[in-house]
């Protein structure tokens, strides 16, 4: 226990300073959402129509942002070595790594998420299910993020590569949560969506440490 | 916790491709011993003390981990009684050296009291608050060589240990392995230079 938070307490640290931290992801995300109203015209019953799926199409963009740091870094520098030989598995370190990246990268964005919506027109009562989505689907990504992130560790110019593997595999939080958010705004029944969104992110905390870890190992060795 | 008192490497073969790096190495390192690993670069060194750690496996051969008892299961051995020191030093060059150095000593069992003792012993107490990256590369060999004397260990791994140290901090780095021998301690380092103690010496061919 005392070395989860030990490893904790570095992972966000590291995370939160690294590669512009939070505010790189909000502010890419920001100005990504500013750029559709000149894109689709300033009407505005087309734009709230298309809120949600604008908020989570950047979402998933501005995940990939930081994610070529979270073991590139003490790859190159051996610091995975001295993980790989401390009191907790490799798969655990691993699932701290992607918590440490959601704290960073994830969960600013969550709390940005609203806001963006709002201004292109969302409903205001949406706000917490925009925010709440975001925060899960935002787990998913960062963990399934983590195992390209991983997969990509040998690999020289890993960052296209990542964008390449884990895109694909953002899709389906994309969908559950759009879905979700775009039923929402039309009065429809949003549980689906939402509970499809949870169902994702679960699987993805389960599975992913464990191809995380074994692309680690295989880097190393 | 049983002490570690062998470690056996019987038949040890690692290839990389189609290249044998290492064919049929024995040794056995026991407990109060230091082993030297000498060869050219490129023979094999960094791979065997990385195959020792675990993080290699071997294609053939056996690491085993002997106490008292009789043998070890190598997976707790290596993660209760081993210190792999490579020449990547692990420090990320953000942070404080405190910071890095607390990190490492409590990540390998030891705490911050003894963290900070370790640094006052190789000399390192005025830049602990620095950033890593101002920190010069004999500084930076010392700090991870503090986590060798903060979080005891039976096993030390250690590849060229020595490198950029200046003559003094060999002299004191000489003492502190003199001192994990005396208390029943195991070295096993990859070397060009000798080591300031006496050590039974393995070649590996190129």
């Amino acid at each position: 226990m005392r070395a989860l938070i030990l490893l904790f307490h570095r992972e966000s640290s590291l995370a939160w300073g690294r590669g512009g931290g939070p505010l790189l992801a909000v502010g890419f995300f920001a100005a990504m959402t500013v750029m559709f109203p000149f894109a689709i015209g300033p009407a505005p019953e087309r734009l709230s129509a298309v809120a949600g799926a604008v908020a989570w199409v950047g979402l998933a963009l501005a995940s990939l942002l930081s994610l070529e740091r979270v073991f590139e870094r003490d790859f190159d520098t051996g610091a995975l070595d001295l993980l790989a030989l401390g009191p907790l598995p490799l798969e655990v370190v691993c699932a701290v790594k992607a918590l440490a990246q959601w704290i960073a990268n994830g969960a600013p964005l969550a709390v940005a998420a609203p806001f963006t919506v709002m201004a292109l027109g969302g409903r205001p009562d949406s706000a917490f299910l925009v925010a709440a989505t975001a925060a899960i689907g935002g787990l998913a990504f960062a963990f399934v993020g983590g195992a390209g992130a991983a997969l990509a560790l040998a690999s020289r110019r890993g960052g296209v590569l990542i964008a390449l593997i884990v895109l694909p595999l953002l899709t389906p939080p994309v969908i559950f949560g759009g879905t979700a958010m775009s039923n929402f705004a039309f009065g429809l029944h949003w549980q689906t969506g939402f509970i499809l969104l949870c169902a994702y992110t679960l699987a993805a905390m389960a599975l992913t440490p464990f191809a995380m870890a074994g692309a680690c190992r295989n880097a190393l060795s | 916790m049983t002490a570690l008192t062998c470690v056996e490497v019987t038949d040890l073969t690692i290839l990389r491709g189609a290249r044998a790096l290492l064919g049929g190495l024995n040794f056995r390192a026991n407990a109060g011993e230091a082993t030297t690993i000498t060869g050219v670069n490129g023979a094999g060194k960094t791979s065997l003390l990385r195959a020792m750690a675990g993080l290699i496996r071997p294609t053939d051969g056996a690491i085993r981990f002997v106490s008292v008892q009789g043998e070890m299961d190598a997976y707790l051995a290596r993660r209760e009684h081993c210190h792999l020191v490579g020449h990547a030093d692990g420090l990320a060059p953000g942070r404080t050296a405190r910071e890095e150095l607390t990190f490492a000593v409590c990540w390998a069992g030891g705490d911050a009291a003894s963290a900070h003792d370790g640094a006052r012993r190789l000399g390192l107490e005025r830049v602990l608050d620095l950033p890593v990256r101002q920190l010069s590369a004999g500084q930076r060999r010392r700090l991870v060589l503090v986590r060798l004397i903060a979080a005891r260990r039976t096993l030390w791994l250690l590849d060229e240990p020595l490198t950029p140290l200046d003559a003094a901090s060999r002299a004191l780095i000489g003492e502190v392995m003199h001192d994990h021998l005396a208390g029943g301690g195991i070295i096993v380092a990859a070397v060009h230079d000798p080591l300031p103690i006496p050590a039974c010496s393995i070649m590996v061919p190129g």
